[in-house]
């Protein structure tokens, strides 16, 4: 079985691989890059735990082959703190117990993040309609929907 | 040193706050690492192969094609396991037999189920494994099948096994059947009890199979060692209890498998059961290369348990001026393949709130065609709860009286008898059911086709074997490693927290790690709402013991007596300055002078915690039904719950507001759609419907404190209670609204409106 | 499986047609690619589109709209001049998925996918939108409403892919709408879908109406009956019931796991009435 060969960017860094047609780009950040922030819940783009930006746009990485990241920039949980300093969503989560199990929340933070580049100060509903395509399970979304909101306060500056 | 450490009430300092938990920044970057995070070099990607049909005996399995496929390094079947013993063991609540846990993760005569897995394979790649899989030749005949529970309890229905004789009925019945088992519970005169009444009803109600729905799939590394040592990376409730089961159906010594346990991406009683650990562990084996094993979601559902669907008949009696005198109840629980579903659970909580002289509950364990069911947060009383709640709600509204006044006049409380044994030590249903009515939810204006919906449930708790460790470090900071696993609710800091609170020092010094199963002796697994119970229990009682020791060894270094020591304020002071003077001493001075003075100090307990104290909580819910379409809007949830002791009341409210986004779900969207074919047809988040955020309102939290007399800081487990009222508050809402009620989970659209139509059409 | 990207429509056209139907075009990828992972689809090629300038771009014609058949659902979405023109196109596109689903997404996989409630589909029959193919014997249009044969089959020949979709010029006082029912707010597949394009004339009657169903049978409908109950009137309560009845009775629905028959055929006339009176209102704005 001939491997594809893919240059892309991912979190501002030059990376290779080689991969299968049929491998998504989420099996291969994961397998072949060994970046496991990125989470597979379902495989189908139903849960959102896959999320990730590719130049600049969210998407899930299941639903998306490896060969077609080609000369992408890719963006993971992984870039999404600046060395020690977390960006104020992350920090945001952990004041206000916004997780517990924690698997669905780098797919929440990305895609949250996502939503205030593109809306700096959304309502409660939109928050919760941007979030529909990222399932949690242990936190019924009410500590993650504020959040989002208190963090979108901090980044306006309000 | 006694396991019973009673509750004190004392000033608080760092219990009852808010401090951040310590896997947090791991959690929020990405660099926690959950079962399918592990990798080791060489290693082999195990895929397991699953009956496609829901009956039939297996007569061949040809794996030599698979095996001669280049890339493949191991295969194995039923041939590679050893026939298991009737013998019980508990996982969680529930209670399995290794018999069907060999047979579940593998089957031998039989496959009873979609999804039941019969062989399994380690290749190089993900895609070498799955061509593999497709290479195995098994030869069925096709047995009838039977997935309704009802139809499976009549006689002539087609048997799961062949030699399953209905326990618990005497004579012993001279016909296998479908029916594993029968329990009762009750006490009183129930004949008496429903003669007395002057206002009777009798309701039936059917519920469908629905999955905890984690959405981490399960996911394993095994590494075995030509040595016989095993080596298991697992997401996972209990790793003591894995340990134990694999070593069981392996045939290995228990200390010959390390489990670490990796972080959980949920659980809620699913992963309370090993499914391909043992699979892996023997494929590794076979291969002499470690083997991964990751679940697809079209696995999880076809394979893992799901909680049951049930039947339940509910009747209670009442006299006009609203006291019960009479309740009955039957539940009818599928248990899956394999018998050992949570009726015995259900039973137990269907009328625990409330105070009855005459009760008798009648439970039936039925095996179905379906997946073995596995513990699903509070297993069993949501399905009870939803039949019970529903009747209570429907007979106060039957003598006039306000839904919660009723439940009052009627409630448990300390002393009340409980119908399946113990009676009631202190406990909050009176305090909690006072809250809700007191919350300005229950008296907000309702609108146009809107209704309002009140439910109450009961927890009973456990506590059981738990062990942990506490040491002191050079510096003075602190390590516990703890047995018992954090499944996502914050315990690890809600641990530290109670140790913190005991030495007197800050949070951020005490670092809770769970530790592997060879760094500590046996933890029971986390199930019954027990971590914050049991394990707080253990390391109150490690906290001290390190205290006592401190202050012997305080005693060694300042030359003075032992009773002279008092520890206070995080430091060795002296007791009473008229006794002995001497100058106090901190945890660092103290640590740094530990291998001098005798070696480190460390605190550790291994108990068998007792005392739970059950949990009770009591919801209330708007709803709006859109009369021209059946869809159900939740407007407004409150959650009201007695947890004893909220030591971090962030994870506490987390608890609350999951358990009833769960419990919402269940009502109005979720279940398993078979096939008359027994085939599963919606294997997968797009078709088995678990809220998104935008199906959900703010979900607003009320803690209630009746502090459990049998735990230092009062603590009553918390995390199933949230779950048990929502179908039922549920229902009581929507037949506030609209006048109709449902009693078929769930109340999805289609049902909704079909109510609505009927009525319209019976009226008119 | 091999993966080629070309840069014509020439060149993915040569490609289709020589893998003797062992192809499949790769737009969006988030229907493909789970058919893959299921076994349903096993092709040997995958002819990656999203390459073509032709395929991804929306630009104003003729006084209507072309609209590149890989354009993602979100550059649709935030398109404002193209959502002004055609919200209910757009209430459509809206639908599909997730916010991450339709940032690959595309209304030409939506349509090639034919399922029976992809959910772009109503709304563009009721827009009288035209399907712009292009293959190995040359390009051709199609109505989109007779461009789905049944469940998983287009009327595709070997080697064609859809190239655009060309939209009609929009008139003064017209307003369009899509709605669905969908037992969860978010991320279901329609159980109904209703879309209604109307417009009005100077006095406030309905001259033109176009209505089509989705989900409710084995492709989507256009419903003339339930358009011809609005035109000619202000559409009022009765022309609305009207509507409402032609819409069930149009109704060819099956009983699966995410609807009854009896259900969709209820339902089809509630959204087909409630997206009338979202047309309705929108074309008042429209003047």
């Amino acid at each position: 079985m001939a491997r594809n060969h893919v240059s892309a960017t991912v979190n501002g860094d030059q990376v290779e691989f080689l991969c299968e047609t049929g491998q998504t780009l989420l099996d291969v950040l994961r397998d072949e890059l060994r970046l496991t922030g990125t989470k597979e819940g379902c495989g189908t783009g139903d849960c959102g735990a896959c999320s990730v930006m590719v130049d600049g746009r969210l998407v899930c990485s299941c639903l998306m082959l490896a060969v077609e990241a080609e000369g992408k920039a890719i963006q993971t949980i992984e870039g999404m703190s600046a060395g020690e300093a977390l960006h104020p969503l992350q920090r945001k989560f952990v004041e206000h117990a916004a997780l517990q199990c924690g698997i669905c929340t780098p797919g929440i933070l990305i895609a949250a993040r996502a939503l205030l580049a593109r809306n700096p100060d959304p309502s409660e509903a939109e928050v919760r309609f941007w979030l529909a395509g990222n399932l949690c399970r242990c936190t019924g979304y009410h500590k993650i929907v504020d959040a989002v909101l208190d963090a979108a306060r901090e980044m306006r500056g309000a | 040193m006694s396991t019973m450490l009673k509750y004190q009430e004392k000033e608080l300092k760092i219990v009852g706050t808010r401090p951040l938990r310590p896997d947090g920044v791991d959690k929020v970057t990405g660099r926690a690492r959950f079962g399918a995070d592990y990798n080791l070099p060489g290693q082999l990607i195990g895929k397991v192969l699953r009956s496609p049909h829901a009956h039939a005996r297996i007569k061949s399995i040809d794996t030599s094609a698979a095996l001669a496929l280049p890339g493949v390094k191991a295969v194995v079947t039923r041939e590679d396991f050893a026939e298991m013993p009737d013998e019980m063991a508990a996982v969680g609540e529930l209670m399995i037999n290794f018999r069907d846990v060999t047979r579940n993760m593998m089957a031998r005569e039989k496959v009873l189920y979609d999804g039941h897995p019969l062989a399994a394979v380690a290749a190089v790649s993900e895609s070498v494994a799955r061509a593999a899989l497709a290479l195995i030749k098994v030869e069925y005949e096709i047995l009838p099948h039977v997935i309704d529970v009802v139809a499976a309890m009549k006689a002539g229905a087609p048997l799961l096994n062949e030699k399953q004789y209905t326990a618990g009925v005497k004579p012993k019945p001279d016909h296998p059947s479908n029916v594993a088992k029968r329990l009762e519970y009750g006490h009183g005169d129930l004949a008496a009890g429903f003669k007395q009444a002057e206002v009777i009803i009798e309701r039936e109600f059917n519920t469908k199979p629905v999955h905890q729905g984690y959405i981490e799939p399960q996911a394993c590394l095994a590494s075995y060692s030509a040595d016989g040592q095993a080596e298991l990376w697992t997401s996972t409730q209990g790793h003591f209890v894995f340990r134990a089961q694999c070593a069981k159906v392996l045939q290995m010594e228990v200390s010959r498998i390390r489990v670490t346990p990796t972080e959980i991406g949920g659980g809620f009683g699913g992963k309370n059961n090993i499914y391909n650990e043992p699979l892996a562990i023997a494929l590794s084996r076979k291969s002499n290369r470690p083997v991964k094993m990751v679940t697809t979601r079209e696995e999880v559902f076809r394979g893992t348990g799901p909680t049951p669907g049930a039947n339940v008949k509910v009747k209670i009696g009442c006299t006009r001026d609203g006291k019960i005198t009479a309740a009955e109840a039957e539940l009818n629980f599928q248990a899956g393949a394999f018998p050992g579903s949570p009726v015995n659970q259900a039973s137990m909580c269907a009328f625990t709130r409330y105070d009855l002289a005459n009760v008798r509950v009648v439970g039936h364990d039925v095996t179905v065609n379906r997946p073995k069911v596995a513990a699903y947060r509070a297993p069993g009383a949501p399905i009870a709860v939803f039949g019970v709640e529903s009747v209570i709600d429907e007979m106060a509204k039957k003598l006039g009286m306000d839904p919660i006044d009723f439940r009052l006049k009627n409630a448990a409380k300390e002393g009340t008898q409980t119908y399946y044994g113990p009676k009631l030590g202190p406990v909050g249903y009176v305090q909690t059911l006072e809250a809700a009515r007191a919350h300005p939810h229950y008296r907000a204006p309702l609108g146009p086709n809107q209704g309002r919906g009140v439910a109450t449930g009961f927890w009973f708790n456990i506590g059981n074997e738990t062990t942990c460790s506490l040491n002191l470090q050079e510096d003075g900071t602190l390590t516990l490693m703890l047995g018992t696993i954090d499944v996502a609710g914050g315990s690890r800091a809600s641990m530290a927290m109670m140790v913190a609170e005991e030495l007197g020092v800050e949070f951020e010094r005490v670092r809770p790690i769970v530790g592997d199963t060879s760094s500590l002796g046996f933890n029971f697994l986390t199930a019954g709402s027990r971590s914050t119970f049991a394990s707080g229990m253990a390391c109150v009682i490690a906290a001290r013991q390190m205290i006592e020791k401190l202050r012997q060894r305080v005693a060694k270094i300042r030359e003075v007596p032992a009773e002279a020591v008092a520890w206070k304020d995080g430091r060795a002071q002296p007791a009473d300055a008229g006794v002995a003077q001497f100058a106090p001493m901190t945890l660092a001075e103290i640590a740094r002078m530990g291998g001098k003075t005798g070696g480190t100090i460390a605190g550790h307990a291994e108990i068998n915690a007792q005392g739970a104290g059950p949990g009770f909580g009591a919801h209330i819910v708007d709803v709006e039904v859109d009369k021209q379409t059946g869809a159900v809007k939740i407007l407004r949830y409150t959650v009201v719950q007695d947890v004893g002791k909220a030591i971090h009341p962030a994870y506490v409210e987390g608890q609350m507001q999951g358990g009833a986004a769960q419990g919402i779900g269940w009502a109005l969207n979720e279940e398993y759609v078979y096939g008359d074919d027994g085939i599963l047809q919606n294997p997968g988040f797009l078709d088995y419907r678990i809220p998104v955020a935008s199906d959900l309102p703010r979900i607003d939290t009320v803690i209630v404190e009746v502090p459990n007399p049998n735990h230092p800081y009062g603590v009553r487990g918390c995390g199933e209670v949230p779950i048990i009222p929502p179908m039922a508050a549920i229902a009581n809402a929507i037949e506030n609204a609209t006048g109709l009620r449902l009693r078929e989970q769930p109340f999805s659209p289609p049902r909704v409106l079909k109510a609505i139509d009927d009525a319209a059409a019976a009226k008119g | 499986m091999r993966y080629e990207a070309p840069n014509t429509l020439e060149q993915a056209i040569a490609l289709l047609s020589g893998a003797n139907g062992r192809a499949r075009v790769l737009a969006g990828g988030t229907d493909l690619l789970i058919q893959m992972r299921s076994g349903r689809t096993d092709p040997e090629l995958l002819v990656d589109i999203k390459a073509i300038p032709e395929l991804t771009t929306l630009a104003a014609e003729v006084g209507g709209y072309r609209v590149g058949a890989a354009i993602t659902c979100m550059e649709l979405i935030e398109n404002a001049a193209f959502a002004l023109a055609w919200p209910g196109i757009v209430d459509g596109v809206k639908y599909i998925g997730s916010i991450q689903v339709k940032g690959r997404a595309t209304m030409g996989g939506n349509l090639c996918n034919a399922s029976p409630a992809a959910d772009s589909v109503p709304a563009l029959i009721a827009a009288g939108a035209l399907v712009c193919i292009a293959g190995p014997q040359g390009r051709r249009e199609v109505p989109i409403e007779a461009f789905v044969a049944g469940p998983g089959k287009t009327t595709l020949a070997g080697g064609e892919l859809v190239a655009s979709f060309l939209l009609p010029r929009r008139s003064p006082r017209s307003g369009d709408a899509y709605l669905r029912f969908t037992p969860r707010t978010e991320m279901d597949i329609a159980v109904v879908g209703a879309a209604v394009n109307l417009t009005l004339d100077n006095k406030g009657v309905c001259s033109h109406a176009r209505v089509s169903l989705g989900a409710v049978a084995a492709r989507a409908l256009l419903v003339p009956e339930a358009g011809a109950a609005l035109i000619g009137t202000r559409i009022d309560a009765a022309a609305l019931a009207k509507l409402a009845a032609a819409a069930s009775a149009a109704c060819k629905p099956i009983d699966d796991k995410r609807g009854t028959k009896e259900f969709r055929i209820k339902v089809a006339g509630v959204m087909a009435r409630r997206a009338a009176a979202i047309a309705m209102e929108r074309a008042g704005r429209h003047s």
